[in-house]
């Protein structure tokens, strides 16, 4: 099934337990999708702002995902630092569930 | 006869060693991780106050009762072990409260890691924003000369500096001076290659508020006319120190420097309960280093799930001690020595450099 223009698929919604993230490389791109405990899906960029580490290995708690290197914390669905040492914040991308697939807008 | 000259090399963050590991591809390198599937580590990595507030109150609790005890002692004889019991139950949990606090891992709620974060650091005689950024690092560059500024002991090791640091001798006047220099506005360049230049205003405020403190302490010695002040707050960073130069030390010393594998660098060891609350179960060093994200409460459970993928612990602190003191002899003739420890069966081999990429992200259970 092709998608719109601009989004990709990450995944099935079967693929990521509630409360937690996976990784989804797209080309040389790689992003961290979560699930939230109300089946709420989120995407943002891979990778820490403070050290190139994959927030997939990393700790979802309610909207936050903590890094797994230096405990550095997001809020996944603004993007924004909660806990340094990351002090630029992340990108987030659009998301959308459209027949139990997770789309992302990665452009 | 020609005189045997041992070169030492740089440790500090600023020298040649500091291009070299970067040249290398050791900075800000991945690192061997053990397989625990994702699930077991999620429930491993789960967060609670509940045991961090029964910890800490225990630990509060006991500092206070053993500081009403050293001051009704003040001018007898048993002084001076009242003032050590204080001294080490002011330092020890202080050191291993700060670091766990300062992962932010020791209490689910986030205020109560930070207000535990700011308090320790000041009984360690860590100011807080430096100290984040300084073991941030020492987790992302472990041992590796050139870019960890933890390094406890240089090869060879210099024993005058190691003895003076069983009272934070040599260590603490670095931090005092590095304090007073904060005041003024002053990052010293070691400093600098960690402490991203948005964080120096927090760093010099909390300088300010440690001179004052120190400030209110000295006043009250000078109007009391005794030291007995002192003996409360600051000085026991110094004289109660022993106990965390103690496990410090087994931390990572005699083990490999350069090295992209926790299992070669840090030890774990084995010991009671009573270590194990002052610690709060930092022996388990090479889970704690893997694993930064897994709660102090947790290692313990941790080390059931890694233990066939590393070395065997040392059985005591005491075999723990006499392994780095036996290392740290021979690094005096030789400085190369190191501690091979051999892996069981069934783990996986040594990740020496960065040739030996390992890919054991997200293992299925
Ligand atoms: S790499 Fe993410 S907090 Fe440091």
């Amino acid at each position: 099934m092709s998608q719109p223009q601009g989004w990709v698929e990450a995944g099935e919604i079967g693929d990521i337990e509630e409360e937690d993230v996976i990784r989804f490389d797209y080309g040389e791109r790689t992003f961290a999708v979560y699930r939230t405990s109300d089946d709420k899906y989120y995407v943002t960029e891979g990778l820490c702002t403070h050290e190139k580490v994959h927030l997939s290995g990393g700790l979802v708690m309610g909207h936050i995902i903590e890094c797994p290197k230096h405990n550095g914390r997001f809020d996944f669905t603004t993007g924004q630092v909660k806990k340094i040492p990351p002090c630029i914040n992340i990108q987030t991308y659009p998301v959308q569930i459209k027949a139990g697939k997770i789309l992302v807008k990665v452009d | 006869m020609t005189a045997k000259v041992q070169q030492r090399k740089d440790y500090s963050l600023t020298g040649p060693e500091n291009e070299h590991a970067r040249s290398q591809g050791l900075a800000e390198a991945q690192w061997y991780e053990s397989p625990i599937p994702r699930k077991r580590l999620k429930e491993l990595m789960k967060r609670k106050d509940g045991p961090a507030i029964r910890d800490t109150s225990i630990w509060l609790g006991l500092l206070g009762g053993s500081g009403v005890v050293a001051y009704f002692s003040w001018g007898a004889w048993w002084a001076i072990s009242a003032f050590l019991v204080y001294g080490t139950l002011y330092s020890s949990p202080g050191d291993s409260r700060w670091h766990e606090c300062g992962h932010g891992t020791a209490f689910k709620t986030p205020w109560m890691n930070e207000v535990v974060y700011q308090f320790a650091s000041f009984l360690s005689l860590r100011p807080a924003t430096p100290w984040r950024w300084s073991h941030a690092r020492h987790h992302t560059d472990t041992i590796i000369v050139g870019l960890d500024p933890e390094i406890i002991a240089p090869r060879p090791p210099i024993y005058r500096i190691i003895l003076m640091d069983y009272f934070r001798l040599h260590v603490g006047f670095r931090e005092l001076k590095r304090i007073f220099w904060h005041c003024f506005g002053v990052i010293d360049k070691e400093e600098k290659e960690y402490i991203p230049p948005s964080q120096f205003r927090k760093t010099f405020w909390e300088s300010r508020v440690y001179m004052l403190i120190f400030g209110a302490v000295a006043a009250a010695c000078l109007l009391t006319g005794s030291i007995l002040p002192a003996m409360f707050i600051v000085l026991p960073s110094f004289y109660g120190h022993f106990l965390v130069m103690v496990v410090g030390l087994t931390q990572h010393l005699g083990l490999y420097e350069n090295v992209l594998d926790h299992r070669l660098n840090s030890r774990t060891f084995y010991t009671n309960r009573i270590i194990r609350f002052l610690y709060w179960n930092m022996n388990y060093h090479i889970e704690h280093h893997m694993f930064p994200m897994v709660p102090y409460h947790a290692l313990a459970a941790l080390h059931e799930e890694m233990k066939a993928d590393c070395p065997k612990p040392s059985g005591s602190l005491w075999e723990a001690t006499r392994e780095v003191y036996m290392a740290l002899k021979k690094q005096k003739t030789d400085p190369g020595y190191t501690i091979y420890r051999p892996l069981p069966e069934t783990a996986r081999p040594y990740k020496y450099g960065i040739e030996q990429a390992v890919e054991t992200q997200n293992i299925e259970a």
